[in-house]
């Protein structure tokens, strides 16, 4: 070999070497995550297979009700604050790529089918707004009026199949579709008088029904969104608030709702059950007691296992109910203050948030044995980037 | 020596107020008992409060108490209010509202202590 040649390689070699040092290592997003920490307006990005905090992301507000919405690359988490904030994380980079202050008091939020719409909804002023998901750029307003002047507290928003969002007016005892498929005059839909104070909404997971629980009645109203004239229709009636309405500690929440097979497993709202509703005729074929009153009431991925934690007071506990024999089969102790669980892509572990213990603990489905514990101040919602998946999430 | 009605609510009271039958006998000890404006929550129980306050109530009414589902319950959204009714509304609910009574975990004491402390604007949780 000449010597001419010998340094051509050599140099070669460097070069190669060099690019490969300064090439960022790709990483997927499908075992990623955010925890929020509601104190101190932070979230903490987190895989699921190391089961690990990677790092946080700090300044986004008062994030009490925080919740989150995925893009269809899992690589962007919207976050929407209780003080109106939303913002768009990159939880690849860990930085905030876009942030705005949309309203003075929000709940949540929805993204549209195709990845292009955020659409939060609100308490203060009353309604939703739909944002650009690349740029956060505000896209449509819909105030929630539903009188001269009045505007209804917005609930259980959720996405449809197409470029239409559904949400219920606590206020107005409505259920509106909004439509936006000409993004800049949304068309609605109102169903009204469906049923006294709707408290919160689910889609199911096929997108065919909406269903709202109702605070200021007993039932819950569904509407089913295949039907050639959809009509809001109340179903369970005497499902939950019973003959002698109980003090409820914390509003349950029917968004990540269990349907397990033909069944939907539901919070009874007040009382000290879960109740079990067959699907095809919406009737009650059974009610669970349990620890306190559910919160969450969750389906483990392949339905074979529900997840049930509880308001205040008795919400250390978490009970696991085993959907074929209908038994309670575990009530674990994670820690005080149980606020959220979210279950791994597939549903081999699920993640605890224990607010007051500042703990995270990862259990086991199988063996209910916790795998591992992480530190985080004062932990609420747990989301995983297989939310961008799903209908409804 | 004072009555035993101006000592803060036993345990037994607490127990008491919790069944609506004796709702009225309830009321007049409280109201009895409020006068002693002497005797406040122990230092340690107030800190429970403010995290009850911040933490659970704030589950509707928002972790800065500007609101949710729930009112506001700022100093100056709250102006008008007379202390009693702050009292009865945390005790006993608001029907027809999402607002529970929360007698089963606070007692008239407790309270009261939360009124006045939301009408001057309600403590931070210390931090450890």
């Amino acid at each position: 070999m000449t010597t001419t040649l010998r340094l051509i390689l050599s140099l070669s070699l460097t070069l190669i070497l060099a690019a490969c040092a300064s090439a960022p290592t790709p990483v997927g997003t499908g075992d990623l995550g955010v925890v929020i920490e509601r104190a101190n307006g932070t979230v903490a990005v987190v895989n699921t297979s190391t089961q690990t905090v990677l790092g946080d992301i700090a300044g986004l507000g008062d994030l009490s009700h925080a919740s989150v919405v995925f893009s269809r690359d899992g690589a962007h988490a919207y976050v929407f604050g209780r003080d109106g904030a939303l913002t768009k994380l990159n939880i690849l980079t860990r930085q905030i790529e876009a942030r705005t202050q949309q309203a003075g008091n929000s709940i949540g939020g929805a993204i549209s089918q195709d990845g292009r719409l955020v659409a939060a909804q609100n308490y203060e002023p009353g309604g939703v707004k739909v944002f650009d998901a690349q740029t956060l750029a505000l896209v449509a307003d819909i105030p929630a009026e539903y009188a001269p002047g009045k505007l209804s507290r917005v609930v259980g928003l959720a996405d449809l199949p197409g470029h239409r969002f559904i949400f219920s007016l606590f206020d107005a005892d409505q259920i509106w579709i909004a439509d936006l498929s000409t993004p800049q005059k949304p068309a609605l839909q109102k169903f009204t008088q469906i049923g006294h104070q709707p408290y919160d909404a689910l889609v199911t997971p096929d997108g065919r029904y909406y269903i709202a629980g109702l605070f200021g009645e007993d039932g819950l109203t569904l509407i089913d969104l295949w039907a050639p004239q959809p009509q809001a229709r109340r179903i369970l009636q005497g499902y939950g608030r019973g003959q002698q309405p109980l003090p409820v500690y914390k509003m349950p929440h029917l968004r990540g709702w269990a349907v397990a097979g033909r069944q939907a497993w539901l919070p009874a709202i007040g009382h000290h059950e879960v109740l079990i509703v067959d699907t095809d005729t919406w009737q009650e074929v059974g009610r669970i007691p349990v620890a306190g009153q559910p919160v969450f009431v969750m389906a483990r991925p392949d339905g074979r296992q529900v997840w049930v934690n509880f308001a205040v007071p008795d919400y250390h506990r978490v009970q696991v109910i085993d959907t074929q024999s209908r038994q309670i089969v575990q009530t674990l102790e994670p820690g005080k203050a149980v606020l959220h669980m979210e279950f791994t892509p597939r549903g081999e572990a699920v993640w605890i948030s224990s607010r007051d213990a500042n703990l995270v603990s990862i259990i086991d489905t199988q063996t209910l044995q916790t795998l591992s514990t992480l530190s985080l101040p004062s932990p609420s919602g747990i989301f995983f980037t297989s939310r961008a998946a799903r209908m409804g999430f | 020596m004072r009555p035993d009605i101006l000592q803060p609510l036993s345990p037994g009271w607490v127990a008491a107020c919790r069944q609506a039958t004796v709702g009225a006998l309830c009321l007049l000890a409280g109201g009895a008992w409020s006068q002693a404006s002497d005797t406040e929550p122990s230092p340690a129980r107030q800190q429970t409060l403010i995290h009850i306050v911040r933490q659970d109530c704030g589950s509707c009414h928002g972790m800065r108490l500007k609101g949710g589902l729930g009112p506001a319950l700022t100093p100056e959204a709250l102006a008008d209010r007379p202390v009693a009714a702050l009292v009865s509304t945390i005790l006993q609910g608001r029907s027809g509202t999402p607002m529970p009574g929360w007698q089963g975990m606070l007692d008239e004491q407790d309270a009261r202590w939360i009124a006045q402390q939301l009408l001057r604007g309600f403590p931070e949780v210390k931090q450890p």
